[in-house]
């Protein structure tokens, strides 16, 4: 169902972010600004050895200092608690919240101390001695899967959590036929949103309610289910409140293991318990790392490029627990072949245990190192058939009246028109006096270069690759909600379900409800109640609240519409199709409508005029199914997202050859994310994808030495793009509404950041082409680029990372 | 210890730690949360305030330390409850943050360049804001609010400073 976009008085138009006054003000409300009467804190030791025995602990000395309350083992929470989810079926690789027995990664959290302050907690960590046998380890992917690697978690039997291959289509005719094959390996290093406020959570039991109360920073599907679970509780004795404001997320703040940390031990001491990471203890054991994957990709394609089919390994590196992260494989099956015409493909996902911190859900749920290896796929062929990269692209892309299409491993794509958004991006550009720049550069003693990289950005999350990597896992529905209450004095409140780290959900909403019911959108108050009255969310993630959230406020502002037209319709005596809606009155032709406050009056006060058999009061709410993937997979296929947005980027680059340091010149990125809700905040989630992008592409890596200790822990080592890195970037848009939500609106969470890695890393090569060396791994560092400039120079075979 | 700290033009004393930081000091003793902690070494700025007119990293700084400074927090800024400067206006104009929390920071360093700069260059603007990192927005529309603000600044009929437009940023 599509509403009419001609109409829109408030979608798409330019209006202000509700939630941004309090934010300008200082007036957030973060969970480390809550604080409660009696609060206690926490301060936790981490294990320095990679793989280790938990020989003793001995924190006498600890418990003997002031203000200090108490010292939490892995074994005590382990006996009273049962262990974290694990997304895929092994249960034998568990996971607590502190270390049982052994520490499997260096900076596992193995005690937690608790006291009057932080300060003292930490001061008091420090005196707890514990006695560690050193065990063999494992670091790097290729090393876990050999049968012989030491097993992160013995009891498993090995580090492969999931090896799993797909054949979707004839691949192996498909190859056979080609004329011309190419093989490469392309590297995903391990980087992080890393948002710049840590995790945190607080919580506390009241013992005669029953009650577990908890604040925290947190962007996570289920999340009350989840504590109640592992806490051996009734899930109506967890109550989460949604009110907190979360200092970014960006998919990664799934705090479960620190929230039944803390929630233990305020059961335990009877005192509210608040745990706020350090950034040493949120880089380190915060278990918020990203996707860390070696593609080895095979193509077949023909002498023009068109690509038939395609072959990828992706081998991902875990950590030492399982969590979600296998389940970032799974996501991009749903745009494996990116936004081309790709008739097969063969997909092996493989995803391996090592001794390195535990890998989280970052954004775009695997699909940016994907779309990373699929877009070195495309300039290869470009390359090797002496074709023009835009050109191939074109070749390849599926053509606008192809859709609805569906891709070999099951998903239909929706809607889009890749060729024209090209043709806006070069005619913006003036793509022919780039390539002159880039000349004029060059010839100045620069290299330069440009980088092209076309993608998509599957949106609307369902959770689809559950049951696809977990056929225990039977779920079919990622249902999103939205309650509208007007009040008896005609005021209009809305309640979503579920916390926001940035994404305006609040101006989402009150947008959309004022649309609907065209009543003004900021006199709509929208409130968060906790998770007990709250119907089901399952949080943003997957790109999908203004498909999801948005949905579910327009039919509830539908239903609400559809109410307030009874009631008028049955004052003046008429059918309801007879009546007409307007600007919240109701009225029929000819004669004076009936007030908003009229009809709020009648629904609120005056049941004696409501149409028999009506509940009185006015207020409805809706639960929203995923528009697409409702049926549990079948032969390896499934449908995946609903909605496909588009991105085609352009960078043009320059490098000193003497510093190696890539500079942007300029950067253009065409987007069509369908008809765009608020365009405010559509920009800044696609101008903030791009620098996260950059940092993927160039600064950000969570670098584990040969010793299995993470060496950069800190701002000063694991580097984040600043305002002198990420450039101006000019954005061209389309809009290709999607058929299947409401205003034709697609997602956008996590655009910029999809395909950013991709062309950035494509303009670096470009540049050092000349030179005969080429980068396949991520993150592409100034000191990798220099060293290898100087080598070239000096005529040495360049070294390639692995 | 003892200290005695001039915020937002008030005159207020804490009994703090020698090891309190100024950052702790402003959240725990006083209350005032619009600074937040990052990354407490010194990089991420989201603990900025103003220590006599220019950013500072409270985490990198004790609070015995800000005796006898003035201190301006993000709370310093608006005019009146409910009531927002110009730059936090201008913020909220180009939607130039998602998640607030790195904002109040950045404001502030803002706040401080507009201070002594209403003609400042995107250069300028870049310069002053280096030291605060945005995880959420790519800098575009936080750079587009420093810019609108500084417009409007021109153009109010307030007087503000002779600096000349051009002036140096000061090393911080």
């Amino acid at each position: 169902m599509n509403a009419d976009p001609k109409n829109f008085r408030f979608v798409s138009t330019n209006r202000r972010v509700r939630e941004d006054r309090r934010f300008v003000a200082g007036q957030g409300h973060y969970v480390a600004d809550v604080a409660l009467e009696g609060m206690l804190h926490v301060a936790v030791l981490a294990s320095q050895h990679p793989a280790a025995r938990i020989v003793s602990i001995d924190a006498s000395a600890a418990l003997a200092m002031p203000g200090v309350h108490y010292v939490l083992t892995g074994d005590e929470l382990a006996a009273a608690t049962d262990p974290l989810m694990n997304g895929l079926d092994t249960p034998l690789v568990k996971r607590h919240p502190l270390a049982v027995g052994q520490t499997r990664y260096a900076g596992e959290w193995v005690v937690a101390v608790v006291a009057e302050s932080r300060a003292l907690a930490e001061d008091a960590a420090e005196q707890i001695e514990i006695a560690y046998e050193p065990l063999p380890f494992v670091i790097k992917a290729e090393e876990a899967l050999k049968p012989d690697s030491p097993p992160v978690h013995a009891a498993h039997g090995s580090n492969v959590l999931l090896d799993r291959t797909f054949v979707w289509g004839e691949v192996d005719k498909h190859f056979a036929e080609s004329p011309r094959q190419l093989s490469f390996r392309v590297t995903w290093g391990r980087n992080s949103t890393v948002p710049i406020e840590t995790f945190g959570v607080l919580a506390s039991w009241d013992p005669w309610r029953d009650m577990l109360d908890v604040w925290a920073s947190i962007q996570m599907p289920k999340y009350p289910d989840q504590i109640a679970r592992a806490l051996r509780i009734p899930a109506n004795n967890v109550r989460v409140h949604q009110d907190v404001d979360v200092g970014g997320s960006y998919g990664v703040k799934r705090g479960i293991k620190q929230t039944v940390l803390v929630a233990h031990l305020a059961r335990r001491l009877g005192r509210p318990v608040r745990l706020i990471e350090d950034r040493l203890d949120n880089m380190g054991g915060g278990d918020a790392h990203g996707p860390d994957r070696i593609f080895d990709v095979d193509v077949a394609f023909n002498h023009d490029g068109i690509v038939k089919s395609m072959k990828i390994r992706a081998l991902d590196n875990a950590g030492a627990y399982a969590g979600r992260a296998p389940f970032q494989l799974g996501k991009p099956i749903g745009a494996i072949v990116g936004p081309y015409q790709i008739e097969s493909v063969q997909y092996r996902a493989q995803s391996v245990t090592s001794n390195k911190a535990v890998q989280e859900a970052v954004r775009g749920f695997g699909q940016a190192p994907t779309n990373y290896a699929i877009e070195t796929a495309i300039d290869k062929v470009a390359a090797a058939v002496g074709q023009d990269r835009i050109e191939v692209r074109r070749r390849n892309f599926i053509r606008k009246e192809q859709f609805p299409y569906l891709i070999p491993s099951g998903s239909t794509y929706d809607s889009g028109d890749y060729h024209t958004v090209v043709d806006k991006v070069l005619a913006h550009i003036d793509f022919a006096a780039m390539e002159k720049e880039r000349d004029r550069l060059r010839a100045s003693g620069l290299l330069a270069g440009i980088g092209i990289a076309a993608c998509l950005e599957p949106s609307g999350g369902n959770s689809s690759f559950e049951p696809l990597l977990n056929e225990k896992n039977t779920t079919t529905t990622w249902m999103d909600s939205c309650r509208i209450v007007v009040d008896g004095l005609g005021f209009v409140t809305i309640t979503i379900h579920n916390t926001s780290s940035g994404q305006g959900h609040e101006t989402l909403v009150s947008t959309v409800v004022g649309e609907v019911l065209q009543i003004d959108p900021d006199l709509i108050r929208v409130v968060r109640p906790d998770s007990l009255a709250c119907l089901p969310s399952n949080s943003p993630v997957g790109s999908r609240m203004a498909i999801m959230l948005g949905g579910a406020a327009f039919h509830a502002a539908q239903k609400l519409k559809a109410k307030l037209t009874r009631i008028g319709a049955h004052q003046f005596g008429v059918g309801e199709d007879k009546a007409v809606y307007s600007s919240g009155g109701v009225g029929v032709a000819g004669g004076k409508p009936l007030s908003w406050i009229e009809l709020v009056t009648i629904a609120h006060r005056q049941y004696h005029l409501l149409p028999e058999g009506m509940e009185p009061g006015l207020e409805t709410t809706h639960v929203m199914q995923v528009p697409t993937g409702n049926t549990l997979p079948k032969d390896g296929r499934v449908q995946m997202y609903p909605c496909h947005s588009f991105e085609f980027h352009v960078v043009l680059m320059a490098i000193d050859p003497a510093l190696g340091k890539p500079e942007i010149r300029r950067y253009v990125i065409g987007h069509d994310c369908g008809t765009v809700i608020t365009p405010h905040i559509v920009r800044g989630m696609t101008l903030g994808g791009i620098a996260h992008g950059l940092g993927a592409a160039l600064l950000e890596e969570f670098v584990y030495n040969d010793e299995g200790q993470l060496i950069t822990q800190g701002f000063m080592d694991y580097l984040l793009p600043s305002a002198h890195e990420v450039p101006a970037v000019e954005i061209v848009h389309h809009c290709t509404p999607s058929p299947h939500t409401v205003f034709g609106q697609k997602g956008s969470g996590e655009s910029g950041y999809l395909g950013a890695p991709a062309a950035i890393s494509a303009a670096v090569n470009d540049c050092v082409a000349s030179l005969g060396i080429a980068f396949n791994k991520l993150p592409i560092r100034i000191s990798a680029i220099g060293d290898a400039i100087a080598d070239a120079q000096q005529g040495k075979p360049q070294e390639q990372a692995t | 210890m003892k200290v005695n700290l001039r915020i937002n033009g008030v005159s207020r004393t804490a009994d703090v730690e020698p090891r309190t930081t100024l950052l702790d000091a402003l959240r725990e003793k006083f209350l005032l949360n619009g600074a937040h902690a990052g990354c407490e070494h010194g990089v991420c700025g989201a603990c900025t305030v103003l220590v006599d007119g220019e950013p500072v990293r409270s985490c990198l700084m004790f609070a015995a330390q800000a005796d006898g400074y003035e201190i301006t927090t993000i709370e310093g800024l608006a005019p009146a409850p409910g009531e927002l400067s110009a730059i936090q206006d201008a913020f909220c104009e180009t939607h130039g943050l998602q998640c607030g929390y790195c904002t109040p920071g950045m404001i502030l360093s803002a706040h401080a360049l507009l201070q002594r700069n209403v003609t400042p260059t995107r250069e300028d603007i870049v310069e002053a804001i280096s030291g605060n990192i945005c995880r959420c927005t790519g800098y575009g529309q936080i750079i587009e609010a420093v810019q609108f603000a500084a417009d409007r600044l021109q153009k109010a009929n307030t007087p503000h400073s002779a600096t000349p437009a051009d002036a140096p940023a000061e090393a911080k």
